[in-house]
């Protein structure tokens, strides 16, 4: 596309909010790592999977609307769907675990 | 400020890329079969993550087609995993 500089109220939240969600998925990957039991290592990836993923998708559409001098909202998609189907995975998953340890 | 921008997205996508390596070694060291699936049901997060990151840093729209079907596919073979997990079969008649 266009290589346009950004104006400094795009650029500031945009760039905030790359900071966070980088940052966030990050710790959430580290607590896959560091985490003892199965159960407990559920639950830090979905820091990444939501706000994470909600922080990078907005920031996005910021910086898309921006450079293709409209509103772009196709990023919703994204979002829309890793919100209804993370939790599936994660039902599915602790379902799976717990019968294999029976 | 297109800089500090530039910067910004840099930084994420590096976290996402250690992320992902984060992700790989439980995908390796899991003791058991369910955490190795959460390892990967990470792991194609942030693959998809790294893909917008360089969408954004390149300023195009063509990553964002791929993004959403790294999502799609990263799903379907998550929860494929898990049910075979679940039930030892994926498809049941």
């Amino acid at each position: 596309m266009t290589d346009t500089a950004l104006p400094v109220w795009v650029a500031l939240p945009a760039a905030l909010l790359l900071f966070a969600g980088g940052l966030l998925t990050l710790i959430g990957a580290l607590g896959l790592l560091r985490m003892r039991d199965f159960y407990s290592r559920m639950h830090p990836p979905t820091m990444g999977a939501t706000l994470g993923t909600g922080c990078v998708l907005v920031a996005s559409m910021l910086v898309s609307s921006w450079l293709l001098h409209r509103p772009v909202i196709h990023e919703l998609l994204i979002a829309l769907f890793i919100t209804l189907t993370a939790p599936v995975t994660a039902i599915l998953l602790m379902r799976a675990a717990r019968n294999r340890s029976r | 400020m297109t800089a500090l921008f530039d910067a910004a997205a840099g930084f994420a996508a590096v976290c996402f890329l250690v992320a992902m390596v984060l992700a790989t070694v439980r995908l390796f060291a899991g003791p058991r079969a369910q955490d190795r699936v959460l390892a990967f049901d990470a792991l194609y997060l942030n693959g998809m993550l790294t893909l917008l990151m360089v969408g954004l840093r390149s300023r195009s729209e063509v990553y964002f087609d791929m993004a959403l079907l790294v999502a799609l596919f990263g799903f379907i073979g998550s929860t494929a995993l898990a049910k075979f997990l679940l039930r030892g079969e994926v498809i049941e008649p």
